[in-house]
């Protein structure tokens, strides 16, 4: 079936399978890498992708059900070639992260939050990536990339000598 | 500056290279590949935990449009030779598909090969397999025992059964007033990586190349290929430069790869495996040490242990990799910490219908620093004393090491009773005893747990030596080569993959660290398998020490080529020469130097101004022993195994609801000493994540069978695995006794975490239950099972 999905502001015009998953359709056809497949069930969040600003696992979405709605993935979050966005630099800032595998989602999990709330509370932010496992890090650097992240952000167009 | 004081970039707080890739999504992941006409496996996979195949019917899939071919275990083991193991079993092989019987539910029996993956599911689901079940059997000790055997042809499902006696242990146990006995038991479970294991090979008759790029972490890989495939191993090009999206020593994927790597010279075109989730949990062969303790010790009123017998029984599922040596292992630090005189030790490897195992983080240490632990606080509890008191009365003191072990090795440094000491001075030990009894107060059950543990790291693979006669490896080596181009860049290269452990990194800022040049100036480069210098691998906590030291040692080489070259050239002996930030001056008269663009000007273009002899060019390299050295065992099985010994000491507060059995841990203080850190971001890193697959071993993660020998934890849903919430907060203190073996004092870091924290969590459980008179040596420790226990024991004292 042909579907018209917009991706990180671009609508691309599709041939899918009914079957085929969101996430399938962003690695295999549209050659977006970095949603992951994890468990492919919906528990480890590896494939988490924002769906109107909200956090999905593009695993248990089939392509055709996002049709018509703004996705964005790692790849829509990042400024331009080799330039981080805040919370990328946090991530790399703090290590909030070894293999990488879980990394695109996590981030994708921390606009999300800081877009809502941009002042977390440590037990927020711990709240808001509890649907994604990592196993390298114990998540201790994760949680303190994303508060690091809104501190900055918060104080990035505050007069200098107000910020922290 | 670290506690040397004379550091530029080692222990400084640095970020880690590879970071910036990763938070883009742009890792290289295997499953981002697309090469060019390249065709998709599925599996099929036995349904039986034991059967015999009597017929495959590929005709309905291969009648099924983009389908390319099916294959079964016959044609694969008529082309091929069974997957390499450890311990000389030939009854006992080990092949990629099932031939003729499959001995584990979830073994893979027949490959379909197709246009996309969900074609080729679609097909698998079409092959028509008949089998006839077979009787099987599940526990260790009923394999033991005999009955059912897992293979017929070995006469016995016992793969090793190995005893080491080191000292006088009779005469020990029969001189001692005390004695326990204390059985324990670690169930199967694994580090589970978010990344399922997935290769790609591809085919090239006209070079007769096999590429092979995978999310692999094993040593000699290649050389596995090519003995089992049949072909050269120049004729295999494994590429180093894909990211392992986690590994912590599971990603084994040898019996893929061999599959993989056939398909793709019999088909002609690029064949790629990636493993959903459910071939990873049941057929991946990827699970952990399911192992069983019968710990006995000898000891006095004062609590001194004297003497230890240990029997572990291993239940390595139906074939056997690597995963035995994992009872050998902790032969290199059998006694802990602790200064115990004399030791008996009992290796017993079953086979079972399981899926079968591979090396998990630690190597089989986890489990048994499990069993030492519990009976270090069992003795404590006997003798009514408490038990980090009955620790410090056991341990090596600072001033005994280097401490020679009763199984013959040494250990290198430690100071134990200080890291200890920090440790409760940030905590206030009292305090939380009298927080654990506030919350016993107010109903809770709660309990503290104490656990130290030992990291050995880097080291010679003897244990391989010491369960296998016959193998007489004595080395694991590493190596790094570091280039100076024409222009004056450095690039340095290493030769293996890595699964998040931050190597480049290491390599920069050991390599920025000798030359005192900016570590981010250092381009390192992951030449592949035909292109690279001997490496063990990320295995065993090893590379800080083993990747560290030949990139340290080849740093040394380059600068002495540099200094050698300006001397020359300033026609000044050579002790007269300084090295310095790059350039080299005349000790005697500063102004007389040679800067790197000089230095690269001669050694490039000027060769008539280089010393005579020396090669042209700025090339080095240096291939990295283990620094103490490699011995076979002596004929009593004693060997020094590993040059470094890490130590941490887990101290947590836990409370259990008694209604609901939920435990919760209320605070987590961990002692860590692994010497000198060359990148504290990446230490502390690799401690978090080890507590967390720690508590998730001591909790929540069990491979669980039913009774019909099917896997019944095979997704995330089942198989739990510990999310933000179930991960506390933990204050690390770090202490820093530097290893005098070690280039730059440093020991592993990558392990301990795991080690340590189960035996504290199992501690703390014990503390808490006591009050109730259970005690409980089984992980995991899940909610249901403390609920039901908790339950049963309030029932019977009539509360």
């Amino acid at each position: 079936m042909r579907i018209e999905l917009n991706v990180n502001g671009t609508v691309h015009d599709i041939e899918v399978e009914p079957r085929t998953t969101l996430l399938d359709c962003l690695r295999d056809l549209l050659d977006l890498k970095g949603a992951h497949a994890g468990c492919e069930h919906g528990v480890c969040g590896a494939c988490t992708v924002l769906f109107d600003g909200v956090a999905v696992r593009s695993c248990l979405m089939f392509a055709a059900q996002a049709a018509g709605t703004p996705i964005t993935t790692i790849e829509g979050v990042t400024p331009s070639p080799g330039e981080l966005s805040p919370i990328q630099d946090a991530f790399c800032e703090t290590h909030g992260m070894q293999c990488g595998y879980c990394t695109p989602a996590m981030i994708l999990v921390a606009h999300a939050l800081l877009a809502d709330n941009p002042e977390p509370t440590r037990e927020e932010i711990v709240d808001a990536i509890s649907g994604n496992i990592c196993r390298c890090t114990g998540y201790a650097q994760i949680v303190e990339a994303i508060a690091l992240a809104a501190e900055r952000m918060r104080g990035a167009n505050r007069p200098s000598e107000l910020r922290k | 500056m670290s506690a040397h004081g004379r550091h530029r970039y080692v222990s400084s707080d640095r970020r880690v290279r590879e970071d910036r890739r990763f938070v883009a999504g742009k890792g290289q992941f295997v499953a981002d590949l697309d090469l060019p006409n390249m065709r998709h496996v599925a599996l099929v996979t036995c349904p039986h935990a034991a059967a015999r195949i009597k017929s495959i019917d590929k005709s309905a899939a291969l009648a099924m449009p983009g389908v390319h071919y099916v294959l079964d275990g016959r044609e694969l083991a008529a082309a091929t030779l069974p997957l390499m193991t450890g311990l000389d079993t030939p009854n006992v092989p080990r092949r990629p598909l099932a031939v003729d019987v499959a001995r584990y539910s979830g073994e893979w029996v027949a490959a379909v090969v197709a246009d996309t993956r969900a074609l080729a599911e679609d097909a698998a689901e079409a092959i028509e397999i008949d089998y006839e079940a077979l009787p099987f059997v599940l526990d260790a000790e009923e394999a033991l025992a005999g009955g059912v055997l897992v293979h017929e042809a070995h006469g016995s499902n016992v793969l090793l059964d190995k005893t080491f006696v080191w000292g006088e242990v009779e005469k020990d146990f029969a001189a001692s007033l005390k004695k326990l006995s204390l059985r324990v038991k670690w169930a199967r479970s694994s580090t589970v990586p978010i990344e399922t294991f997935g290769v790609v090979a591809s085919w090239d008759p006209w070079r007769d190349m096999l590429d092979v790029y995978a999310s692999i972490q094993m040593p000699r890989y290649a050389d596995q290929i090519s003995i089992t495939l049949k072909i050269p191993v120049t004729s295999v090009r494994v590429h180093h430069d894909v990211d392992v999206g986690g590994s912590y020593g599971v990603k084994r994927g040898i019996k893929h790869t061999v599959l993989t790597g056939y398909l793709a010279r019999r088909l002609g075109f690029p064949v790629r495996l990636i493993e959903d989730r459910l071939e990873n949990m049941r057929g991946g062969d990827a699970h952990g040490p399911e192992r069983l303790f019968d710990v006995d010790v000898a000891f006095d009123d004062n609590g001194i242990i004297r003497s230890m017998k240990m029997r572990a029984l291993e239940n390595v599922g139906a074939y056997a990799g690597r995963s035995p040596f994992q009872l050998g292992k902790p032969i290199g630090a059998i006694v802990g910490p602790y200064k115990i005189k004399s030791v008996q030790y009992r290796a017993i490897a079953v086979v079972t219908n399981k899926t079968t195992q591979e090396a998990v983080r630690g190597f089989g240490q986890g489990p048994t620093n499990l069993a030492l632990e519990r009976t270090m606080d069992e003795v404590a509890n006997v003798l009514g004393l408490d038990p980090l008191e009955i620790r410090r009365r056991n341990m090596i003191r600072h001033e005994e090491f280097p401490y020679t072990i009763p199984s013959g090795t040494t250990y290198d440094s430690g100071d134990y009773h200080t890291v200890i000491d920090k440790v409760l001075i940030h905590a206030g030990y009292e305090e939380l005893k009298a927080e654990r009894d506030l919350l016993r107060a107010e109903g809770k059950l709660a309990g503290i747990g104490i656990a130290a543990c030992l990291e050995p790291s880097g080291g010679n693979a003897t244990f391989e030596a010491l369960l296998n006669p016959a193998i007489t490896t004595s080395t694991f080596m590493d190596s790094c080569r570091i280039n100076v181009d024409g222009m004056g860049s450095i690039t340095a290269t290493m030769h293996t993959t890595s699964a998040g452990q931050g190597h480049e990194t290491l390599l920069g800022t050991v390599i920025g660290e000798v030359l005192q040049v900016d570590p981010e100036l250092v381009r390192v480069t992951r030449p592949d398998s035909l292109n690279s210098l001997p490496s063990g691998t990320p295995v065993g906590s090893r590379m800080a020490i083993m990747l560290g030291g030949a990139a340290f040692h080849a740093a040394h080489k380059l600068k002495a080529k540099l200094t050698a070259i300006a001397a020359h050239d300033l026609s000044i002996p050579l002790e007269r020469a300084v090295y310095e930030q790059g350039n080299v001056h005349d000790r005697n008269a500063l102004q007389n130097k040679r800067s790197w663009v000089d230095l690269v000007q001669i050694a490039f273009r000027n060769y008539h101004r280089m010393p005579a002899g020396m090669e042209p060019g700025l090339g080095v390299e240096h291939v990295y022993q283990v620094p103490t050295g490699g011995g076979l065992p002596t004929a009593d099985g004693r060997v020094q195994m590993y040059p470094c010994f890490s130590f941490e000491f887990h101290l947590l507060l836990l409370s259990i609801d008694p209604d609901l059995g939920t435990p919760e841990i209320v605070r987590y203080m961990l002692g860590h000493d692994c010497g000198t850190q060359i990148n504290p971001k990446i230490v502390r890193g690799m401690t978090m994540g080890g507590i967390a697959h720690g508590i998730g071993a001591a909790l929540f993660e069990e491979f669980a069978y039913n009774d019909d020998g099917q896997l019944i934890a095979q997704t995330f849903m089942d198989y739990l695995l510990p999310s933000s919430h179930e991960v506390p907060a933990v204050d690390i203190i770090d202490h820093e006794t530097p290893s005098p073996h070690t280039v730059l004092g440093q020991k592993g870091s990558g392990e301990s975490g795991y080690l340590g924290a189960p035996a504290a969590i199992a501690n703390a459980i014990n503390d808490a239950l006591r009050p109730l008179g259970i005690s409980i040596n089984t992980l995991p420790l899940k909610v249901s099972k403390l609920g039901d226990l908790i339950a049963e024991a309030r029932a019977e004292k009539g509360n």
